[in-house]
């Protein structure tokens, strides 16, 4: 089973370190709140993943279990 | 049936003959459809398997959604728990009038469908959410809940009213279960949806007035008589409502699959030949009349145009108005509408309304283009709901349709002569 990442963008309050901690998968938009993609989280990343979503601030980066195969 | 009639859209309207509609009959344009009148006219309500006919009509939500109605209510159906439903007539759309229509003139048809499928799904209670500024269809609704509670009409379903501070994004099924929960009536995270967790917690029905109405007729005749008109696809009839540059603006019943030209000529022909139309109200798109010859209102046929039916909303935009002038007006209307809880909507929209604003005055210097369709790009999908979505369809079809006006203005010059036409705001405010 693999994870996937997503924003809540009510919580979002753009601090960014989740585009620090994990910028193979977070990139920022103009206005520095995060970019994702629902694609699954590939094993070396997960330990990333899951280091950048405990970081967030407002909790607003979840990784979830992937509803995708 | 062609069509129907005429009483009340956003704009003044003089009623025309109906010709067979469904949900539009017996309206009469004084005074509401008192309740045996609607009983003589329908008869009572229907006996049948209200789920399993839901499903096998096709309908689907008519609040702009589409979701499939008879899958929302085995959803809803399925979960543990005594569902609520709610009757969500805020139509925050400005450019939308036909709820309020039902609502005035049709209560029991409306009020019928929620029942309905509240007995259906095995609730107690249906709230009719209206816009606080709505306040005509707020004392028809509360008369007819009156009356129906007097006659027990409902048995075991007990209807109440709630009003909502109104606002674009207010209408949003989740906005309207936060609302009834005590919260302001803003659009929430998801998961959970409202069918699995809603008002109080429990699993909770959202359906449009629109879409209500339609269960109410689809409870007595069935799926096989609701198929009778439409398409194979998308069967039954709907509600436009008609705007702009049509001698007779309003709100008519077509089935699904009718040709433009005949919703035109339905609504008085022209009152002056339209550039442009605009599909699916502020979260719609933009067909430039060059390219609507022969344009069908079907979702499927509207698709290949880049466009949808949305809650059924049509604006012919007249020569005399400049097409970018008018998308900028209502960029940034959407843009102010924004409930202002998610960054990407709250930045993105306002950059994207002033670029749009930008590109609408005419001027020889250089202009934001590039950095409008990278906006246009980030703001998708990162909403809690689709208000970014909504708005950047709309721009972006906006500058498709509208490219000539385009090279105008970046040689200085405008096409729109006189007042915008487009209206903000679905209640004076």
């Amino acid at each position: 089973m693999s994870s996937s990442l997503r924003v809540n963008p009510i919580a979002c309050e753009a601090h960014g370190l989740c585009a620090e901690l994990l910028p193979e998968r977070v990139s920022l938009d103009d206005w520095g709140y995060p970019i994702v993609d629902g694609e699954p989280i590939s094993h070396e990343l997960e330990q990333h993943a899951r280091r950048a979503a405990a970081a967030c601030p407002t909790l607003a980066l979840l990784l979830a279990k992937s509803t995708r195969r | 049936m062609s069509a129907a009639a005429v009483v009340d859209g956003p704009t003044a309207a003089t009623p025309s003959a109906p010709r067979r509609p469904r949900l539009l009959a017996g309206l009469r344009s004084d005074r509401p459809v008192p309740l045996e009148k609607h009983l003589r006219l329908h008869g009572p309500r229907g006996q049948l398997d209200l789920i399993a006919e839901v499903e096998a009509s096709g309908l689907r939500g008519r609040g702009g959604g589409g979701y499939p109605t008879g899958r929302k209510l085995q959803a809803v159906a399925a979960q543990r728990g005594r569902p609520v439903v709610v009757v969500n007539g805020t139509e925050a759309e400005p450019v939308s009038g036909k709820d309020k229509l039902l609502l005035r003139h049709l209560p029991h048809l409306v009020l019928d469908g929620a029942v309905a499928a509240a007995a259906a799904v095995g609730a107690r209670e249906a709230i009719v959410v209206l816009d606080r500024h709505a306040a005509t269809e707020r004392a028809i609704i509360e008369r007819a809940i009156e009356t129906r509670s007097r006659r027990r009409l409902d048995g075991k379903v007990a209807l109440r009213l709630a009003v909502s501070p109104g606002g674009f994004v207010s209408g949003e099924e989740t906005a309207v279960v936060q609302l009834l929960n005590g919260r302001p009536a803003k659009p929430a995270f998801k998961p959970p949806l409202p069918f699995e967790r809603g008002v109080g917690g429990a699993p909770t029905l959202v359906q449009n007035v629109e879409t209500l109405a339609h269960v109410s007729l689809i409870g007595r005749h069935g799926a096989r008589w609701f198929r009778e008109i439409g398409t194979e696809d998308e069967p039954g009839s709907a509600l436009m409502t008609v705007s702009g540059s049509v001698r007779r603006p309003g709100v008519y019943e077509i089935p699904y699959g009718t040709p433009l030209d005949s919703l035109v000529a339905e609504a008085g022909g022209w009152s002056s030949e339209p550039q442009a139309y605009l599909l699916g109200g502020y979260f719609g798109a933009w067909i430039p009349a060059a390219r609507a010859d022969g344009l069908l209102l079907s979702e499927s046929s509207l698709r290949r145009q880049g466009a949808s039916l949305g809650a059924g909303a049509l604006v012919a935009l007249p020569e005399h108005a400049c097409g970018l002038v008018e998308s900028a007006r209502v960029a940034r209307y959407l843009a102010s509408e924004s409930a202002g809880q998610c960054g990407p909507c709250v930045y993105g929209l306002d950059a994207i309304a002033g670029a749009l604003e930008q590109l609408a005055r005419p001027s020889r210097d250089g202009v934001p283009q590039p950095r409008l369709r990278r906006w246009l790009d980030q703001v998708q999908g990162r909403g809690a709901c689709r208000h970014p979505d909504g708005t950047a369809r709309f721009v972006d079809s906006a500058l498709e349709a509208f490219s000539g006006e385009l090279e105008l203005h970046l040689r200085g010059r405008c096409s729109g002569r006189g007042q915008p036409v487009l209206p903000l705001g679905g209640y004076a405010r």
